[in-house]
């Protein structure tokens, strides 16, 4: 917008002048106004002129947030309290990220195989939710019956944190490594039920009386009209459930240990390497941050308005 | 086929919260092969209701609907059903929308039931519209795909719900004159529910005037003896459609006025 009255200024001398000539000021002096507007309109609307500012602005704001955040670091780092300050963090990460692969021995491996190790995890507990959770949705949401039945159930169990589930793995599967997958298993679940079933309950109705005029099967009805109207709102589900699971599977992996990003955080803390933590804490975040705007992607080709 | 459909005694009355709602009341009327009936009268009268009892879509309480001798049980591809609000699905293309009608009711090889397809969508004028989705045309557009997809299975009958209600006034009146083509070029057996009196007048043989619900029942049938083919410019001043239209116009603003409606 700041482009506006300049352009404005520049032009209205211009005509002013030129109009002065004429019979009329005041005339002129409107004739002039309209001009201005006329003028600054195209500057104000144009694309190039207005559009570069704003997405100038934005990563500039972008920017400067993140240099802030640096900064109160670098403040609280020098209260002389353990933590270290950007910098050094800045060096070891340089040095962790030089070698992510490398492997020597179960407990001590590169970052990349422990992010690896976790996002394993979270796809296998994940996708077996999606295999249990979709289709389980899918008839909660179609019969009022099951609906009813499960309700409860869902309602129960929904707000219970996934982690009270991880003895009755440990219980179950006498294994560390199964037990986190299933943790992640039960925190994908419940949003993919819900999801998928209100997706289900949100098909307009004209959709259904069109398969109904046309007396379509049951399988096309699922594979045009259901499946195609559900879609969304099950994406929706993927998105929450695989950011509960990368919430989760730091916290289960601390407990389980092996290899994963969130056993490398508390075997960091155990060698005091604070620097290291600091790094898996932005580690975990930039993995759930490209994770979530994937599945935005994945949304946005899916949404037909 | 004077009794091409045969409407006998129906009655509908819904089971809601606060009781029973009784819509329709001892509905009586036979509609001939190839005629054009509407219904016409003010919203609530449970004239959609009865182009759903002969959807199939609901059951009647009383009474049973009958088309070319076979009782009405459930919808079917038999009628051709064209909804207000278009219900085209919103991931398929407009060729793939008139494609699932067609691909339902007829067990031809693929090449044919596509030439139906292009058939039917060139009928109403949206060849080059056929691969667009549904929000990428207007909303004219995608009540000419509704058309096409219910023209498109050679319905015994064409069951239109104020097809064209969600429309401005002159692309309604663009639809109206192609939809009057169609029906004299194809012979189609058509019922249509409608709260425009001209367009009533225009499209039909005979108009079901219908009184104010709760119980809704045949206030009067009219019937509109205007030679076809019929041109709505030229009918514009003519003194038998002026009379016509007067006739509906004083059921429904006189006889059946509803306050506050």
């Amino acid at each position: 917008m700041s482009a506006v009255p300049v352009s404005a200024v520049t032009v209205v001398p211009m005509r002013a002048a030129a109009a002065t000539s004429g019979p009329h000021p005041a005339a002129a002096a409107l004739a002039a106004r309209a001009d201005a507007v006329k003028a600054a309109k195209p500057t104000a609307t144009g694309y190039r002129r207005a559009r570069a500012p704003e997405w100038a602005m934005q990563l500039f704001a972008m920017l400067a947030g993140i240099v802030a955040f640096i900064a109160l670091w670098e403040i609280v780092a020098r209260q002389g309290g353990r933590i270290p300050g950007p910098a050094v963090v800045w060096k070891a990460a340089v040095t962790i990220f030089s070698d992510p692969f490398y492997s020597k021995g179960p407990n001590d491996q590169g970052i990349g195989w422990n992010v690896l190790s976790s996002l394993k995890r979270v796809g296998i507990g994940f996708g077996l939710a999606a295999i249990v959770g979709i289709p389980l949705g899918f008839m909660i949401g179609r019969f009022k019956f099951l609906s009813d039945m499960a309700a409860p159930i869902i309602a129960m169990l929904k707000p219970v944190s996934p982690l009270a589930w991880l003895p009755i793995g440990l219980l179950l599967f006498k294994a560390a490594n199964p037990a986190a997958i299933y943790v992640i298993f039960v925190c994908s679940l419940w949003p993919m039920i819900v999801n998928t079933a209100v997706g289900v309950r949100q098909i307009p109705q004209d959709y259904l009386n069109v398969a109904r005029v046309l007396n379509l099967s049951e399988w096309k009805v699922f594979t045009t009209i259901l499946f195609p109207a559900v879609l969304p709102y099950m994406i929706t589900g993927v998105r929450l459930s695989i950011g509960v699971a990368w919430l989760v599977i730091v916290a289960a992996e601390m407990l389980t240990g092996g290899v994963g990003i969130g056993f490398w955080v508390w075997d960091e803390w155990n060698n005091l390497k604070v620097e290291h933590i600091i790094i898996a804490i932005f580690t975990i975040g930039i993995v759930g941050l490209l994770l979530e705007q994937a599945l935005v992607l994945l949304a946005k080709r899916f949404s037909y308005n | 086929m004077d009794r091409y459909l045969r409407i006998e005694d129906v009655g509908m009355t819904f089971e809601t919260k606060n009781g029973s709602f009784v819509a329709l009341e001892r509905i009586d009327l036979n509609v001939k092969k190839g005629e054009f009936v509407s219904l016409i009268g003010h919203s609530g009268c449970g004239k959609s209701t009865l182009l759903n009892l002969v959807a199939g879509l609901i059951d009647p309480t009383e009474g049973g609907i009958l088309l070319a001798e076979r009782e009405i049980a459930g919808p079917g591809p038999d009628r051709g059903v064209v909804f207000q609000n278009h219900s085209l699905l919103p991931w398929l293309t407009c060729f793939d929308n008139v494609y699932l009608a067609v691909e339902r009711v007829f067990s031809d090889k693929k090449n044919i039931l596509k030439e139906r397809t292009h058939k039917a969508l060139a009928m109403v004028g949206l060849t080059a519209a056929e691969e667009k989705y549904p929000h990428e045309i207007s909303g004219g557009m995608k009540q000419r795909v509704g058309i096409a997809r219910a023209l498109a299975i050679e319905p015994k009958m064409l069951l239109l719900d104020e097809p064209f209600g969600a429309l401005d006034a002159l692309t309604r009146a663009n639809l109206q004159d192609e939809l009057l083509k169609i029906v004299d070029k194809t012979g189609a057996t058509v019922l249509m529910v409608t709260h425009d009196v001209d367009e009533a007048v225009l499209l039909s043989d005979h108009i079901v005037m219908m009184t104010n619900g709760p119980a809704a029942r045949i206030g009067g049938i009219l019937e509109v003896d205007l030679p076809r083919p019929r041109e709505r410019l030229a009918l514009a001043g003519e003194r038998r459609y002026i009379e016509l239209r007067t006739t509906v116009m004083d059921f429904l603003y006189r006889k059946q006025l509803k306050q506050a409606a």
